[in-house]
């Protein structure tokens, strides 16, 4: 089975060629195609984590020649492990969900759309695929930037409207710009390590072939296209204005492919980061920053999807937190459980957006009793996010949080902590917001979503109970046993007891004071909150702390004002100087041509005296 | 091989011509058959070519070589291998898809395929010819036919940007013959022939020197490199689609060529001297040409500065003097000769249709034309150097051979030039917003899609794009070795 495991990127890439080539008519057959392919792959993944439990080996790797061009052999592979097979199982399970549900969501997009939309869905799954599955950088790389295309094409699903347009241009270029950074670790790395193989690098790695310096240079180099794709601070401007999308779209984004894949690679290049001295602590330190940087953000705003948006910023704020502090473990662990539960939640919204029409929360309201099924998952999907036992995200957010704590980096545990407590309040403002209290808009056609779009919540609901049990003390801890990374200079963390009680009592505190708070305000309505609205800080977190504008003002403007000077320079300067040379030369022969008059007596007169000058110079010498 | 393949492929054209020459001007149709013909039957040759050409070996295969004038020991010398190969192959298909995108003129039908034929027979020429004095005649051949497309078919200021193009040209090639005739009058014995050039004579390097820069005003005039730029942007402008193509895809290409060819193996200790200068001129092209490309509102200026970005990468490759390097500059030719030789055409159709090419006219022309804007967008990614596709290729390979440069310094300059990278991007993607996302404006309901002629020649474009971007062996591997043993005679 697992030598056949190119099948599954393979599976979604063929359903893309055949449904842009063939499908643009027929949405059944480009729908069904696309989310049979997809279950297909899902259910190969499974086999292959099976086969990696169960058996021996926990590491298999496949591989082609691609190219060879001087000194450098580049090489097309597949590295099969316990990190690459979760992360398939959970690529294709939201992928496939997402498909599914789609169907409903779309339902009134013309055949043309339809089947357009599935094909970039397969082409991104696919991408996603082969990121997963890759054994070498240039191949990682190359997934990585399809990737960003097709998050491009989705996020502009809807083409005509201008807005859209320029989300998905600024996505594009936004994580473009930090793969700069990412093209250059690489370009380090081929001079440096002389490969691209990532066991072969870890293998260098551990000889000490390479200087610790270089490392480190590398490692960041690398951290700046994750920091871009997870959209980590200073480079998050993108993701809030991706949810220009349609909602399908901005789970299967957030949840499961774009921005997982910027922390999925520093997991996979952990050897580096870890030999790196300080490159640990910049991914930990930016990591613990953007996720109460994201989570303040999301206090205030009124689009549910905008609010989403920021908790996924926080949250991969968490998860490269974890990756800092040395919790490998956990931060995949986050990665899985947080899948689940925001993929659910972006469902959830997507269903209560299908039905109202509608973004903001204050236009909803009271939704409990027209949408019970949405209302419902919703609440477990709040539930597993904020950390409440024994939903999912408990036990990862447990996880992440003893990482920092044990790993004696206080202020990384105290900014999880915060952020733990924003998350809570936000999340539960939603839920008081949109589905508590009475309903603001009485409209008579609302109602609950068609079961194509209910069963994919369900289901995704019931992982986000029960996901975080994968790690629990009554699986024996599997996941950590699975997932783990082994042979390096951080201590392992997760395993240890020490403080697991204070740290579990503090954040289930945190957790608890928000809901309540949240429960306060929008629940009961027992504070009111409107005086905030006019201070300061409001306006800062509402206007997303004016990052937009104030790239617009120090980045871009500037550029645009620098090209109009270089193409001013252009025609000025080079093509005056060219310019200027051509009608020098021909004003030159203007001057002469007045001599060439055509008058005999002229040229004889001129003759006669040159003749004579030449005669008294010759005369006087 | 004893069959003359490669005369057979240059000289077909001009055979085609002189048959288009002998046929009443009215005969349209039968002009334009017999134009295609002419330039079909090389790309099959061309065909059978890359199927005999044998990759692992590095030196001149196919060659033919004869005594021309005797008295000055000039040699009718053809030969290729791995450095020309890519382009003389890519020189054939261009042509014959120009001839077929072009099938729709009406000015002066005869004359202009006439002279398309011509220039097809010095392209060609060029990147087989294997002596100075043959080469040189192939150069001069292209000038002409390329100096009559733009100034008859071209646009409003057609004139202008002819003698533009042409003034600077022959400059540029001026100064280099009088490098040749110094070359021949200083070798021992006097010889114009490349290989024997290259492999025999070393000159003192002060000589080197001066011939290397002389030969370079005359291919920096044709890659362009800043600042002898100026001309490409108005001779795109004003000139026919076609032509456009055949400059863009093929005639940059032989300011490269002729450095790979003539400059680096005949002065490898000038060329080492000027690494350095050859690099930064690089660099400044790549960000220069990115920046002002940004900045233009007429797509066909756009894509022409884009060009001069592109070459930059060329440049900096090979001032690094590395086999990786120099095999990046090679294979940038031949992807940014499909890639914008399709962008090209893909502006001709929609000028065709829509008489204008100012960005900020357009808006949501995906509505209207939506396979028009899938290959559009096929062609702008390949162009902003998406993974998957050609581009990439190119300019991964090129930046991956300067960072590994033994010269100090190649480092920095790569990093800068990611920058182009991404400036690119920008500029492409913020056109693409522009043209085809966002609502339909009335203006243009009334545009058609794409047209099963035009589909036909840009369709092998895209293919050959997609196919190198996924299977880049097809193309490394032609050149590999011949670049291996050019480095290890330049660099010992």
């Amino acid at each position: 089975m697992i030598s056949n495991a190119w099948l599954i990127p393979a599976i979604p890439f063929i359903v893309f060629m055949i449904i842009t080539f063939f499908g643009k008519r027929f949405r059944n057959f480009s729908s069904c195609l696309s989310i049979g392919g997809m279950l297909v792959s899902f259910l190969m993944s499974c086999m292959i984590l099976k086969e990696l439990v169960t058996g021996s080996q926990r590491c298999y790797e496949f591989s082609l020649p691609w190219f060879a061009s001087g000194e450098f052999q580049m090489e097309m592979g597949m590295l099969i492990d316990p990190l690459s097979s979760i992360m398939l199982v959970v690529v294709t399970l939201v992928s496939s969900m997402v498909q599914i549900y789609s169907r409903g969501y779309l339902s009134t997009e013309k055949s043309i759309d339809f089947s357009r939309y599935y094909s970039f869905i397969s082409l991104f799954t696919f991408s996603m695929l082969g990121l997963v599955l890759a054994n070498n950088f240039v191949t990682i790389f190359c997934c990585w930037e399809l990737v960003g295309l097709c998050s491009y094409l989705l996020i502009g699903f809807w083409h005509h409207k201008p807005s859209a347009a320029a989300a998905a241009k600024k996505a594009f270029i936004i994580t473009r710009l930090a793969d700069a950074g990412f093209l250059i670790g690489i370009l380090c790395i081929g001079l440096y390590a002389g490969t691209f193989n990532f066991l072969s690098i870890e293998g260098l790695i551990h000889e000490g072939q390479i200087s610790p310096q270089i490392l480190t240079t590398m490692a960041i180099l690398i951290f700046l296209g994750a920091m871009g794709k997870s959209a980590q601070f200073p480079f998050h401007t993108w993701l809030p204005d991706a949810m220009e999308g349609p909602t399908p779209v901005s789970a299967l984004i957030h949840a499961a492919t774009m921005v997982a894949a910027g922390v999925y690679l520093v997991a996979r290049t952990y050897t580096m980061f870890d030999a790196g001295p300080n490159a640990l602590l910049v991914v930990g330190y930016i990591g613990g920053f953007t996720a109460i940087f994201a989570a303040s953000m999301g206090l205030c705003q009124n689009d549910i999807k905008r609010v989403l948006a920021y908790s996924t910023l926080s949250q991969l704020g968490y998860m490269m937190l974890a990756l800092g502090v040395g919790g490998f473990t956990a931060c995949m662990f986050h990665l899985t459980t947080h899948a689940f539960f925001k993929a659910l939640l972006f469902l959830a919204a997507g269903s209560v957006i299908h039905a109202m029409h509608s973004n903001d929360i204050w236009d909803a309201g009271g939704l409990r009793k027209k949408m019970p099924i949405t209302a419902i998952v919703f609440i477990i999907g709040s539930l597993a996010i904020a950390g409440v036992p024994p939903f999912a995200g408990f036990w990862s957010k447990e996880e992440v949080l003893m990482a920092a704590y044990s790993s004696g980096h206080m202020p990384l545990f105290i900014l999880g902590e915060i952020g733990a407590f924003m998350t809570a309040f936000y999340m539960f403002r939603l839920c008081f917001v949109v589905f508590g209290g009475e309903m603001r808009k009485h409209d008579a056609h609302l109602h609950e979503s068609p079961w194509v779009m209910t069963v994919p919540m369900c289901v995704l609901a019931f992982l986000a109970i029960t996901a975080g049990f994968i790690d629990s003390p009554w699986m024996n801890h599997w996941f950590r046993s699975f997932v783990c990374f082994d042979g390096g200079h951080v201590a392992h963390h997760g395993g240890g007891h020490e403080g697991h009680h204070l740290v579990m009592a503090i954040s289930l505190t945190t957790a608890g004071l928000g809901i309540f708070l949240a429960w306060l305000v929008y629940g009961i309505k027992a504070i009111n909150l409107d005086f905030v609205k006019k201070t300061f800080v409001y306006k800062l977190l509402y206007g997303k702390y004016f990052f937009d504008e104030i790239y617009d003002t120090i980045i871009v403007k500037p550029f645009v004002e620098l090209t109009k000077g270089s193409v001013k320079f252009d025609q000025l300067v080079i093509d005056g100087m060219v310019n200027g040379v051509a009608n020098v030369t021909a004003g030159c022969g203007m001057l002469v041509r007045r001599i060439q008059t055509g008058l005999v007596q002229s040229y004889v007169l001129t003759m006669v005296v040159g003749l004579i000058i030449l005669l008294v110079i010759w005369m006087w010498v | 091989m004893d069959f003359p393949i490669l005369s057979w492929m240059i000289f077909i054209p001009l055979i085609g011509g002189m048959f288009i020459l002998c046929t009443p001007k009215e005969m349209e149709k039968t002009v334009k058959g017999l134009a295609l013909v002419f330039s079909f039957i090389p790309l099959v040759l061309a065909g059978m070519v890359y199927v005999n050409f044998n990759p692992k070996i590095a030196d001149l295969q196919f060659v033919e070589k004869m005594l021309w004038i005797p008295a000055f020991n000039i040699h009718y010398h053809v030969g290729l291998d791995g450095l020309s190969i890519s382009i003389f192959l890519l020189t054939a298909l261009l042509t014959f898809l120009s001839i077929l995108i072009s099938c729709n003129i009406t000015k002066r039908v005869k004359e202009y395929f006439i002279l398309f034929l011509v220039l097809e027979t010095g392209m060609l020429g060029v990147f087989v010819a294997m002596d100075l004095f043959l080469f040189y005649i192939f150069w001069e051949v292209v000038l002409l036919p390329m100096y009559f497309l733009i100034g008859v078919w071209g646009g409003a200021r057609r004139r202008y940007a002819a003698i533009k193009f042409v003034l600077y040209t022959v400059i540029g090639s001026l100064v280099m013959l009088i490098g040749i005739l110094c070359v021949y009058f200083t070798s021992t014995p006097h010889t114009m022939d490349i290989i024997e050039l290259s492999k025999t004579c070393s000159f003192a390097r002060e000589f080197q020197n001066i011939m290397f820069f002389l030969f370079f005003i005359g291919f920096a005039v044709k890659v362009p490199i800043w600042p002898f730029h100026t001309w490409l942007p108005d001779a795109h402008v004003e000139a026919p689609t076609a032509a456009s193509v055949i400059l863009a895809g093929i005639l940059l290409k032989m300011g490269i060529y002729g450095f790979l060819r003539v400059s680096f193996p005949i002065f490898p200790d000038a060329a080492i001297y000027f690494a350095y200068p050859f690099a930064v001129l690089g660099v400044i092209n790549i960000i220069y040409g990115a920046c002002t490309a940004m900045a233009q509102n007429d797509l066909k200026k756009m894509i022409a500065y884009s060009s001069i970005s592109h070459m930059g990468f060329c440049l900096i490759a090979m001032g690094a003097l590395t086999v990786t390097g120099i095999n990046g500059a090679v294979i940038q030719m031949f992807t940014h000769g499909a890639v914008t030789g399709s962008l090209f055409m893909l502006v001709g159709v929609i000028y065709d249709r829509a008489h204008t090419r100012n960005i900020d006219e357009f808006s949501g022309l995906w509505h209207r034309m939506p396979i028009y804007t899938g290959l559009m967008t096929v062609a702008v990614l390949a162009s902003l150097g998406l993974p998957g596709l050609a581009g990439f290729i190119g300019e991964f390979i090129c930046l991956m051979g300067s960072f590994v440069s033994t010269f100090s310094g190649f480092k920095l300059l790569a990093i800068l030039s990611t920058s182009g990278v991404v400036i690119t991007a920008v500029y492409l993607l913020w056109m693409m917003e522009r043209v085809f996302w966002r609502e339909l404006s009335p203006k243009w309901e009334h545009l058609i899609d794409i047209d099963k002629r035009e589909l036909l020649a840009i369709i092998p474009l895209l293919i050959i794009i997609i196919l190198i971007g996924i299977c880049p062996k097809l193309l490394v591997d032609l050149m590999n070795v011949s670049t291996t043993q050019m480095i290890h005679e330049i660099m010992p």
